[in-house]
């Protein structure tokens, strides 16, 4: 390796040794095509005729009331496949194309990687395998649909509790076993060195684009940038280009389901601690042997008891900062949000608005908030309306 | 290191013994605390009566990502009986009471950084652990856990596989003690009909970069591949699924596990023992 992918005290590639030779190939691929400017012109392309970038910068007329100050959502559920992960799916496929892999895997959860995937694989003419908890499988039917019908092998995994900790697993149980034709297409900017690198750069164009946007329109950069975070890719891609900028917050917000006390939640970065899992080092949690929690959230997406290792630097650095939303905060602002301005936003997204209008009081007239909206809600609706259906049952 | 020194570590010891006689060395692979403590030790014990020159033994992990279907499921049958770190050294002291097999484990990183890095070397030596092997821990990230491993003489093992390109071998070899891992496939755990045909000249590669032992492990599913593993040049043969899937098969039945777990052991040694 020519890093060794390390984030403060996270970061790093522990992983067994046939990964080791991949994982090499990997970064020498990905540090070679980094320089080449027909390798960053044809992602370009792509995301622009594509996948329809730049996508919107929206004030929120709503949100900016509510919350007492100019509020941006980056729109990021109108990009092609509904989500973020397209701009990473677009630049790992072109990625395995130069790297003459003829067959691409992922690990999902909400199914909006799986998703990204599939399409990638189909517009590459590559073989698509998608790894799936046999749960998230159930619970997010339409995804699966989309995945089978852009040619994508849909298989559930029944290991562990099915879910996305366990789809991982499996897809790098697949990955050593078919090491030579295969490439994996990491969907959040957790994993192993480089893929933690890999992610963020891919997804760094969301941020670019919130300061082009907001320069234009505003003359200056935002106060804070909010974004959810599961594993943390959105986030990633929102923050990296304000990392050095001091006079932008970034604040992470995270799955807390039926609340910290509870024990079921995903609050990684504020309820776990440093450990070892999917090859790399990063807030995790686990119980005190360190064997591995599962994760609770309403939102498959962020149902992961992993956080990506920059993640955890920004935070031990104070660079950013991590707050939670529980099940119930997500699904109000989901239901709030489309009744206010009629935008669906994926129960992932949910979070971060959430998240932002509790922190409403920390920002006066003159600041400008950015929300990442990552993903739009149409994926969600069976689940989010039977959840509602619940509640206003109770 | 020569051949003819006398090796410190008591695998290195056992193997060369077997090599010495013309024989390859047959360690068996269980996870402990499947499917439970008591049972576990009972097995643990009749491998080391029928035919074990060492033994391999796996701490269950939640996430054992290097490991097929037959091992995690004995993970989480260990996990559900309460199996943990602490127990699993209290199992190892419980047996060498009765039997003093050598004794090598096979653990994932994160069970080893929270226990403590060098609490858990300290207490892996104090129960008479002669190896270690950390599934998910490359050579570029192992600095603490060898001087760990070192400063308690336990002996740190690494993985080596086909795929691992010489200069690679070669900084294993620098950091490994006690015996080469070497992968008999690209791939994880689990039982193959095939001994990878690339075996030998991958073997022939690790023997230029190191004097230790080559055990062979991963895929190795009957006596038919312990010997091709052997014929390739492995100087004994890891096995576990193979193992394993015998204490699957009768976890209703102690005794019948008993036997069927001692069976395939005599086998297999039998296999691993032929002299070439």
């Amino acid at each position: 390796m020519k890093h060794t992918g390390s984030y403060g005290r996270f970061g790093g590639f522990y992983v067994a040794e046939p990964l080791i030779p991949a994982l090499e190939e990997l970064e020498a691929a990905w540090l070679d095509a980094r320089e080449d400017p027909g390798f960053r012109a044809g992602l370009d392309r792509l995301l622009r005729h594509y996948a329809g970038r730049p996508t919107p910068l929206y004030r929120s007329p709503t949100l900016s009331e509510d919350m007492g100050c100019h509020v941006y959502l980056k729109r990021e559920d109108l990009l092609h496949g509904g989500a973020h992960k397209t701009n990473n799916t677009l630049g790992q496929g072109l990625l395995a194309a130069r790297m003459g892999k003829t067959r691409i895997i992922a690990e999902t959860g909400a199914g909006q990687h799986g998703v990204a995937t599939a399409m990638i694989g189909a517009l590459l003419g590559l073989e698509v395998k998608i790894f799936m908890g046999s749960l998230d499988v159930e619970r997010q039917a339409p995804n699966v649909q989309r995945m089978r019908l852009f040619g994508a092998e849909v298989v559930p995994v029944d290991n562990g509790g099915g879910s996305l900790k366990d789809a991982i697993n499996e897809a790098m149980r697949y990955w050593t076993e078919h090491i030579r034709d295969t490439f994996y297409v990491f969907g959040t900017a957790a994993g192993p060195h480089p893929y933690p690198s890999i992610v963020r750069d891919f997804q760094r164009i969301i941020g670019e684009e919130i300061a082009a946007q907001l320069l234009e329109e505003q003359g200056r950069l935002p106060s804070a940038v909010i974004a959810c975070v599961g594993g943390g890719s959105n986030a990633i891609g929102a923050f990296a280009r304000f990392v050095e900028e001091d006079g932008v917050q970034l604040i992470g917000v995270e799955p807390g389901g039926h609340g910290v006390a509870s024990g079921k939640h995903g609050v990684t970065l504020g309820a776990g601690r440093p450990g070892c899992l999917h090859g790399s080092i990063s807030y995790v949690l686990q119980d005190a042997c360190g064997q591995i929690h599962e994760a609770h959230s309403i939102s498959a997406g962020l149902d992961y008891p992993g956080v990506g290792p920059e993640h955890a630097h920004l935070m031990e650095s104070k660079r950013a900062e991590y707050v939670s939303a529980t099940d119930d905060e997500a699904l109000d602002a989901f239901a709030w949000l489309s009744r206010s301005e009629g935008i669906l936003p994926a129960l992932e997204s949910s979070h971060a608005i959430a998240g932002a209008r509790r922190l409403a009081d920390r920002f006066g007239p003159d600041d400008v908030v950015v929300i990442n909206l990552s993903g739009r809600g149409d994926k969600d609706l069976a689940h989010a309306m039977a959840a509602l259906e619940r509640r206003a049952g109770e | 290191m020569s051949r003819a020194t006398p090796a410190k570590n008591r695998i290195t010891a056992a193997v060369r013994a077997r090599n010495a006689a013309g024989q390859g060395a047959f360690v068996p692979f269980l996870v402990l605390g499947d499917p439970d403590f008591e049972t576990s030790l009972m097995l643990a014990q009749t491998l080391a009566d029928n035919g074990a020159d060492a033994l391999e033994l796996g701490f269950a992990f939640s996430d054992p990502p290097a490991d097929g279907p037959v091992i995690q499921r004995a993970d989480e049958r260990a996990l559900a009986a309460g199996m943990t770190p602490a127990k699993a050294f209290d199992l190892i002291e419980a047996l060498h009471r009765t039997h003093a097999i050598p004794v090598s484990l096979l653990v994932y990183y994160n069970l080893v950084l929270q226990f403590g890095v060098d609490a858990f070397y300290r207490r892996a030596a104090a129960v008479g652990v002669d190896a270690v092997l950390v599934a998910d821990l490359p050579p570029e990230h192992a600095k603490d856990a060898v001087e760990a491993a070192r400063s308690h003489g336990v002996a740190p093992v690494f993985l080596a596989s086909e795929l691992s390109p010489p200069e690679r071998l070669e900084r294993i070899a620098a950091l490994a003690e006690g015996y080469i891992y070497a992968l008999a496939r690209v791939g994880v755990t689990g039982e193959q009909t095939d001994v990878d045909p690339n075996l030998s000249a991958a073997l022939d590669r690790m023997r230029a970069a190191t004097d230790l032992p080559l055990l062979a492990g991963f895929g190795i599913g009957g006596p038919e591949q312990a010997l091709a593993a052997r014929r390739a040049g492995a100087d004994g043969v890891i096995v576990g699924s193979a193992i394993v899937r015998r204490v699957a098969a009768h976890l209703d039945d102690r005794d019948a596990m008993r036997d069927a777990v001692a069976e395939i052991a005599s086998t297999l040694a039998a296999a691993a023992h032929t002299t070439l």
